[in-house]
């Protein structure tokens, strides 16, 4: 009897381990979750039209952060930054015009090997690139 | 028998802490400015009386090749340069360690073995004083061990390794590289 609940437990523990976060199926290269809600977490415009002075700025939050840039292209507005930090933070940023009068910047980011889903840690983001360029962060419907 | 259950229910409880901590939120300061945020910034800058960033970011590109480093992603319009190397990462005491610590055990100890060194230099042009240039660097380094796993991903912040580059930056331009 004693043996069989010991043995469920072992069962149990498999299943957890199998379940657990690490797993993803196939299927998650294509899909995530809940466009809109993610988007206006990761997306906030700037009453500036100066893209290349937003992507400095950019570059310089992230340095500040403890980012090392990986990849800086300025024709696609596109900045990707890794920070060690006994974990392992990868973030792109994207900056492109809205409008006449704005620009929109676009951030996401995986935590280890999950993509970071909820708002603060881009709040917090969008702070600091708000102090560097003296410019608020709006949100965007 | 009891007893066999709680320690059942004991690991079952550690496994589920486990596998839900995989999924454990960011830290909370990841994305936040720390309160050391400026002192690191002085540290990892420099001020150089040009306003030719891209001679300066030439000059870092051949200052890194020096130092063994293959230029990863460059950017002369944004002023980036990004910069790697593997190198060796045995340290003969931590062998010795885990050489004693397998004896005692009886079970292999991982070592490390290698690791990759990731340097990013940026030029800006000083906000203070157009004719200047301002040159910044950030390092960081992941150590992987005799399995193959990450032992340490962590920056480089030791003020003397950010003072031996820009002393050699300093001698690629001939110019006098000024604290911030």
């Amino acid at each position: 009897m004693n043996a069989g609940i010991t043995r469920l437990g072992w069962v149990l523990i498999a299943v957890l381990l199998g379940a657990g976060c690490a797993s993803q199926p196939p299927t998650n290269i294509m899909s995530g979750p809940s466009q809109v809600e993610l988007r206006s977490y990761q997306t906030r415009a700037f009453d500036t039209t100066d893209r290349t002075m937003m992507l400095r700025s950019v570059i310089a939050t992230l340095q500040d952060l403890g980012f090392v840039i990986d990849k800086a292209d300025e024709d696609l507005g596109a900045i990707t930054g890794t920070k060690l930090k006994g974990y392992k933070i990868r973030m792109t940023i994207v900056v492109r015009p809205r409008g006449e009068t704005q620009l929109l910047v676009r951030a996401n980011a995986h935590y280890n090997l999950e993509p970071i889903e909820e708002p603060r840690p881009y709040q917090d983001f969008f702070t600091a690139l708000g102090k560097g360029v003296f410019l608020t962060a709006q949100n965007v419907d | 028998m009891k007893r066999k259950a709680i320690v059942a229910a004991g690991a079952l409880f550690c496994v589920a802490a486990v596998t839900l901590g995989g999924c454990a939120s960011v830290p909370e300061d990841a994305f936040k400015l720390a309160p050391t945020s400026l002192q690191e910034r002085r540290i990892q800058s420099r001020h150089y009386a040009t306003a030719d960033d891209a001679m300066l970011l030439r000059a870092g590109a051949s200052v890194l090749q020096d130092l063994g480093y293959a230029i990863d992603e460059s950017n002369t319009e944004l002023g980036v340069l990004s910069a790697s190397k593997r190198i060796d990462a045995k340290d003969l005491g931590q062998i010795a360690t885990a050489l004693i610590v397998s004896a005692l055990t009886g079970s292999p100890t991982p070592i490390d073995t290698e690791q990759t060194v990731r340097v990013c230099l940026v030029m800006n042009r000083s906000l203070a004083d157009p004719a200047a240039s301002v040159a910044r660097i950030t390092i960081q380094r992941e150590i992987v061990n005799d399995r193959g796993q990450v032992s340490r991903a962590e920056p480089i912040v030791e003020t003397e390794i950010y003072q031996a580059f820009f002393a050699k930056l300093s001698k690629a331009t001939f110019l006098e590289a000024n604290e911030i």
